[in-house]
This record gives structure tokens, sequence and C-alpha cells, in this order.
């Protein structure tokens, strides 16, 4: 039951400095970290202390509210660090990584004989869990839950995002193997989506069905296509899997390794050569981008595309889930009558002396400047024209800022995730931060309602 | 830059103090701030709300330009030192020096009192509040000169601008957060509070109340009548203008309202750029022309005849509706507040349409006033978020039918 789905309504963000289809394999890290704010809502017990020897794939910690929940070292070497913030939270855990992997090694899983329960065990075991996110709350999956589908998207449509029509070819037999085991998890199907007329490694996969999309961003979010296929109603519960994650979990299944290998896109404007590498979660950075040619210092290193990353900084860590690395410039600076000039080098959705609307496949070097000062929300029927989802974006943050849980839910808020929101916050007049508003909106509903 | 740095040192040296918004008000008009995005989005749109309101103050202009020659042509066409502009909007009849230095001489000091003490009010609120000055102020600030008598004291305007921003406003929370729109809130309140000043028709030509009261005091001189075209018919006379006079707005009427041509113009401009939104825009012009239509059709049908009081407004054609009197200005720059209207497309098409709809409908049946389009829109600012609420519960209901599909 395979559906076109064409989204119209969105932007596409054409960025200077997207990465080029080379691939290189990266300069090994000597330091890798692992960040629990990576992992939403998980309160982090280490298993291990300081200074101790682990392997590749080896358990650091586990969820306190869902202790089945494991998270694995990327590589194997000694914990040098366990650093902490405010409050004593867990801000990262620092490995010194060896010069080679050696490998916790779990048995391969015959997947033809496996179970549900099974193959769930073997996921929570090994470390793989924590790639499975659940809709509602956009968190790591509950492991007491059933869901109806389980959603992979295989289109990027975000700024500078890593192509996974390059990143993943090569690797179909553990896509393969991951959206078997994903199938048997479900009641529903497990839903694929590739961009329309691309050669996809998902396009001939099995045991899913395969969507074709096609349209703006945010039309490459999984949020928008469960909408458009199996939106998620009260009560319901859907998976979504990051297709770089398939790999993983596809190559643990066949050969029982952790392989926490990943091809990152390392773009911006700031490099001077930026292009895909393979490298490993957690790995720092900063070897990375002295690769690609770092051309101004005075930059913000984000792991994760430019709407929803987070910033890390130049000695930060490559994040959990992402598979982009963007530098883009520091936006610090006074504009003379910014606000009232004509401006030709930035993005805008309006005309108002705003002129991008005359080149839509111009690329521009954004910097991070907010562009003007944080409003009341007053322009009204702008978010809509970026959201192509049934849902009302204005209400919806309103129903979040005045914490009315009623109208969170009735508003579709069990559909929705921080990143569904990045656009709008991109466009807004207001700059409100509306993916903050949505996560508090969503942490308050799962404390509240769960 | 020196002048960057300088600034800049300077907010240093107040941030956190309590002028803070005030210092940082005027910095940010000369510079955009130097702000960096933290958590969200890394990269943000080119718009802010400066250049938002900016962009509908550029759409006023003209109207604000055209409105001073009007002020001077109407003002010598009554003391009848004036030559007749005839339809020919580039007349120089209409736009010559005479008429820009009386109509500015009058139009100027209206703006500047609507901006200084608007301002004044919203300085003090931020500073109070210790909240940034926000922008809307901007707009209702050119606004209000434009939807006033030209003639009226500048004491009162104060008094009303200070009514509508303290009351029309800031009671609320200030920007983004009114229930009605300000601009009109203060013309609601110089219109009860002083209605001789308001309506009549010794107050829209400059100068005829000053004739009138040198009348009085028994100077020997031919009085001034300056009635509006919608006053002329409220009373069942004539109109008095030709169409292409009243369309390119060589009329008598409030200060910037007058040129519909004008205001298609900016109309267009602010459509173009997607700040004004055209679906309200649209609707209340089907609005409007669909009760002239009424209103016609009752006539024709013979139902009301000349001896009506009504007869005079309700068999002016329909569309001349579009071009008399206030509704163009109202339908373009006030209904059109992103804040007051209402905030879903839908919603939008529904307000728009009842706004055009009930204008005409008040200006027909009210004689004693007979322009409707500031209480149509007032009403329905009030009734915007009833629009909104069954607007979205029909999307609520589509999703709690979808579990309940699911669910049978």
């Amino acid at each position: 039951m395979s559906r076109d789905i064409k989204i119209k309504k969105g932007l596409n963000i054409h960025l200077k400095g997207e990465a080029e289809k080379t691939l290189s394999k990266a300069p090994r890290a000597q330091v890798f970290a692992l960040r629990p704010e990576n992992f939403h809502l998980v309160t982090p017990k280490l298993t291990v202390k300081e200074g101790a020897k682990i392997k590749a794939g080896e358990v650091l910690f586990y969820d306190k509210n869902q202790e089945s929940v494991q998270f694995v070292s990327p590589v194997s070497g000694t914990l040098k660090s366990i650093e902490r913030g405010p409050k004593r939270v867990i801000t990262q855990l620092v490995i010194e990584a060896d010069a080679k992997d050696e490998f916790l090694t779990h048995k391969p899983l015959d997947l033809e004989k496996a179970d549900r329960e099974t193959i769930k065990a073997h996921l929570l075991a090994s470390g793989c869990w924590p790639f499975i996110m659940q809709r509602p709350y956009h968190i790591i999956a509950r492991v007491d839950k059933t869901p109806k589908a389980i959603f992979v998207s295989g289109y990027t449509t975000a700024p500078l995002a890593a192509d996974l029509d390059f990143t993943l070819i090569g690797k179909e037999v553990e896509l393969q193997t991951a959206i078997t085991a994903l199938s048997k998890l479900t009641d529903g199907s497990v839903h694929v989506s590739v961009g329309r007329d691309s050669n996809s490694p998902l396009r001939g996969l099995s045991d899913c069905v395969v969507h074709d999309v096609s349209g703006p961003h945010p039309a490459g979010n999984v949020g928008v296509q469960i909408a458009q296929i199996n939106p998620v109603n009260k009560g319901e519960v859907v998976w979504t899997v990051s297709a770089q994650d398939l790999v993983i979990i596809g190559e643990l299944l066949r050969s029982g390794k952790f392989n926490a290998e990943r091809v990152v896109a390392l773009s911006g404007s700031c490099l001077d050569a930026p292009q895909y590498y393979t490298t490993k979660i957690g790995s720092a950075v900063e070897p990375m981008i002295q690769e690609a040619q770092l051309s101004e210092a005075h930059s913000r290193v984000i792991s994760g595309d430019v709407l929803t990353g987070g910033t890390v900084g130049h000695e930060g860590y490559l994040g959990y889930y992402d598979n982009t690395v963007c530098v883009i410039p520091e936006g610090d600076d006074y504009e003379f009558f910014g606000w009232n000039k004509p401006v030709f080098d930035k993005v805008s959705t309006s005309r108002a002396l705003t002129f991008s609307w005359l080149q839509p496949k111009k690329k521009y070097d954004l910097t991070t400047n907010t562009n003007g000062e944080h409003r009341a929300f007053v322009v009204t029927g702008n978010y809509e024209e970026v959201f192509p989802m049934d849902i009302y974006p204005l209400q919806t943050l309103k129903a979040c800022m005045v914490k009315d849980l009623d109208q969170m839910e009735a508003l579709g808020m069990y559909e929705v995730a921080p990143e569904d929101f990045a656009l709008t916050e991109f466009v807004c007049v207001s700059k409100q931060p509306h993916q903050r508003i949505i996560r508090e909106g969503l942490d308050l509903m799962y404390n509240e309602i769960g | 830059m020196a002048l960057k740095e300088t600034l800049h040192n300077l907010k240093e040296k107040y941030k956190g103090q309590k002028m803070a918004p005030a210092f940082n008000a005027i910095h940010t008009f000369l510079y955009a701030p130097n702000e960096t995005t933290h958590d969200g989005t890394h990269i943000k749109g080119a718009d802010d709300l400066k250049r938002t309101m900016n962009t509908v103050i550029m759409a006023l202009v003209p109207c604000l330009v055209f409105g001073m020659f009007n002020a001077g042509y109407q003002h010598y066409m009554a003391i009848g030192q004036g030559v007749a502009a005839g339809g020919d909007f580039f007349s120089t009849a209409f736009w010559n020096w005479d008429n820009l230095v009386f109509g500015a001489w009058k139009v100027l000091p209206l703006v500047a009192v609507s901006y200084i003490v608007g301002l004044t009010v919203e300085f003090i609120f931020a500073v109070i509040k210790g909240h940034e000055v926000e922008e809307g102020y901007l707009v209702t600030g050119m606004l209000v000169p434009l939807i006033v008598p030209v003639d009226i004291p500048l004491w009162m305007l104060s008094v009303a601008v200070i009514f509508g921003v303290v009351i029309g406003k800031e009671v609320f929370g200030g920007t983004g957060m009114n229930i009605l729109n300000p601009a009109l809130t203060i013309r609601a309140f110089l219109f009860f509070a002083y209605p001789t000043w308001m309506s009549g028709d010794k107050v829209w030509v400059a100068g005829a109340q000053e004739r009138a009261s040198q009348i009085a005091a028994g100077m020997e001189l031919d009085s001034i009548s300056g009635e509006t075209i919608l006053g002329s018919l409220a009373q069942n006379k004539a109109a008095g203008y030709e169409l292409w006079d009243m369309f390119l707005g060589f009329i008598p009427g409030s200060v910037g309202e007058t040129s519909t041509f004008l205001i298609l113009i900016g109309g267009l401009f602010l459509v173009f750029t997607k700040i004004g939104s055209w679906r309200i825009m649209l609707s209340a012009v089907l609005g409007a022309l669909v009760m002239g239509m009424m209103f016609n059709g009752v006539v024709d049908a013979g139902w009301i005849d000349s001896s009506s009081k009504f007869y005079s407004l309700m068999s002016t054609p329909f569309w001349v509706h579009l071009i008399i009197g206030g509704l163009a200005f109202g339908i373009v720059y006030m209904a059109t507040d992103p804040v007051t209207a209402s905030q879903t497309n839908k919603g939008k098409w529904i307000y728009g349409f009842l706004i055009g709809f009930i204008s005409v409908l008040i200006r027909v049946f009210n004689p004693a006033y007979p322009e409707g389009v500031f209480l149509a829109i007032l009403l329905m600012n009030v009734f915007a978020p009833t629009i909104d609420h069954y607007v979205i519960q029909a999307n609520v209901k589509r999703r709690m039918n979808r579990l309940k599909v699911k669910n049978a």
C-alpha cells in the first residue's frame, strides 16, 4: 500500500558549504564522549567507574526510569572522566580511545527463528535500543509499548544535512537485516520513505512499505511523513529510527558487534573543503574539521543540521543521533539600519524588501544572527506556509506556553516533535524559540499524562 | 566604525538598568542587534517585527502625502480659490505648492503629536515593566493622523492617543496581546467623546470650523460646507462628486482615507510583500459588495421608494460603496492588523467578509453617523477569537473522528 507523498508547503534553505560527495576516513580522534543530554528524559545510572578499561559495545550506563535500556561505548579505551554540571548532572563521559577498537561481541541473531521478545531483548542488551525513538513525546521508545507502525525517513531535505542516498551506499544488507528485525516488532508495517526519482539504497528493501516523497523541507522529516501515512492518535505509539542507525542495528544483528561507525556530512560555509567522512558516534569533531580546512575561526560548530542540531563547539563531539556536522559563521555583529534596508543576502519568506524570492536557487551564507529581537507573537499566517501538517502551529505553541494540557492534546501534540517546528522557528518574525516551547510542552504532557 | 563601538559600550553599561529598554529602542533603531541564536534553529529568517511594521508604513506614505495635498486642495476649493482637478490624477490643480504647504502645516502636527505622545506612553510602559519597546505603535502612530478629520484639535488627539495606547493595548500586555485595534480604539474614543468634532459638515475641510465661528461672531463671510459624500447621501442629497474624483480621492474626508486609488496600490503592495492578508482584504471587499447588492436589490424590487430616508444610500450602486468613505482604508490597513484579526486562514475569510458586510450595513442604517467601517472592524475584533475557536474546533473534531473511525 505504498503511497506517493507530495508536500507543497515548506521552504528549502540553500546554504553555501554543502558537503562534496566524496568520502574519506576521518582521522581517528583520541577522545570520544557520550553526552546524556542527547537522550532526552533519560536519567543515567553509571555502571563503570572512572579509569575503567572498556570495550566497544560495553555498557556505560542505563536509564534509571527504564532499567533495561542501556547505553554502550562506541569505542574501546579508558573512561577518562565523568564530567558533571549543576546539581551533579552528568554532562559527558569522556573516553580515551585505543588505537584500534576491541569489540564486545554478542551472538548473531537468526532472524528467521527469532520472535518479538528475543529481538527486543537482543537490541536492549546490545545497546541498540536507544536508536529507536517513539512518538508521542519524541523520546527513546518505551520498552513496554508496541508500536502501531515504524517509520524510517530516507529522504533528506534539511539545509546542509547529510544526503542519505549517499551515506547509505553499499549498506543494503545491513539495512535489510535491520528492517526485517523491526518489522517483527510491530503489528503494523515498517514504512520507509525515499526521495522520488532517487536511487536510494532503501528503495529495494523488502519487509517494509516504501513511499516516494517529494517536496521542499520539511518533506524529509519523519513527522511529516507519519502525518501523511498513518498519523498518531491519542493512546497510540509509533516508532521512528534514523536511516543511518539502521546500519548499526543491522551490523549488530549480523555480526554481533556494536560498530558505531557512521558516514557524516561535514558542511558549512566556514570550511574550505566540506565533504563526507566516516567516523564514529561520539568522536571529537576537531580532527575532522582540521581535515576539511577551517577557514573562519569565529564560527559555530553544530552537531546535526543548522535547524535542529546542537552547538557543540570546536572541542565538541559528534552527537549520538547526528550524521551531520555544520560549521557556520557566528553573527554577533551589529548591522547598520539592518531592520529597514533592502536585504539580498538573507533568506526570507516575505517580500518586505527582502529579495530571496527573486533567486530561489541561490546559495546563502547565513550567520547565527537572530536578525531581530524577541517579541510577542504578532504576525499570523506565515507559519502555515512552511508547516505541512494538519495542525495549527501558532495555536499549538500558545497552548504549550500557557500549559493548557487539554488544548495541547486536542491540537495534535501527540503527532509532533520539536524538529517539526524548526521551520516555523526559522521564519518567525517574533523570534520565538518554537522548538524549546514544543519540547517543554511535550515534557509537561509526558509528566502529567504519561 | 566608532559609533557602533560607542553604542555597544553604552548598551553594556546600561544592561539590566531601568532605562535599558529606552536606550535599546533607540539603539536597535540604528543598528540591528548583535544577538545570536542559542538553542533551536541556528539560523533565522531575515524578517523581524521592525521590518514588518516598516513595510506597512511604506504602504501608508502615499496616503499621507496625498492627504497633505488634499487638505490644502479641499480648503482652497471650499473658499473658492481652487481649481477643480477634474478627474485627472496628475492635475497641477491638485499637486501644487499652495496645497502642499497648507496641507503639510495642518497634517504634520497631527503626525508629530500622534508619534510623540504615543511613543512616550510606550517608552514609559517599557521602562516600568522592563520589556523592550515593541514596534506596534510605529504603524498605529501613522494610522491615527490618517483617520481623523484634519481640523481636530491637537489636545484632543493627545488625549485620545493616551487612552488608546493605555486602555487599548498596554493594559492587555502590549503589542501582540491587545484585543482591539489600537488606532481604531483611538478613533472610537474621539468619536464618542467629541462627536461634534468627528462628524457633520464642519470638520472635514480645514478651516470650516474657524469660518463658522467667525460667521457666528458677525463677520460677513461665506460659510464653508465640507460635507462628505456619505454625509450627503445620508441626508438623501446627491453625492455631489464625480466617480473619478471619488476614486482618485479629490473629496473631503479624514486625512488619508480619501484616495481609493492609492489605497489600492498600498493594498497590492502589502499583499505582494506578504505582510497584509489578501484573504481578509478580498473577503471584506466581497462582503461589502454582497451587502451593497442586497440593498440595491431592495430598491430594485420597489420595497422602498425615494421618500425613505435610507433611499440614497440604499440605491447607491453596490460597487460605489468601495470608493466612498473609509471602507477601503479600513479594509486594507486596519482589518488586516494580524493581532486583532482572526489568526487562522479560514477564520480570516469569515472575519473579512463580515467586516465588509457589516460596514455597509451600518453605513446605510445609521444616518447619524454614516461611516460604519471602524465600528464594524472593532466589532469583528471582538468576535475574531470566537471565529478562530470554531475554525480550530473543526480541526480538533477531525482529529477525534480519526480516532473514532479507528476504534469503530
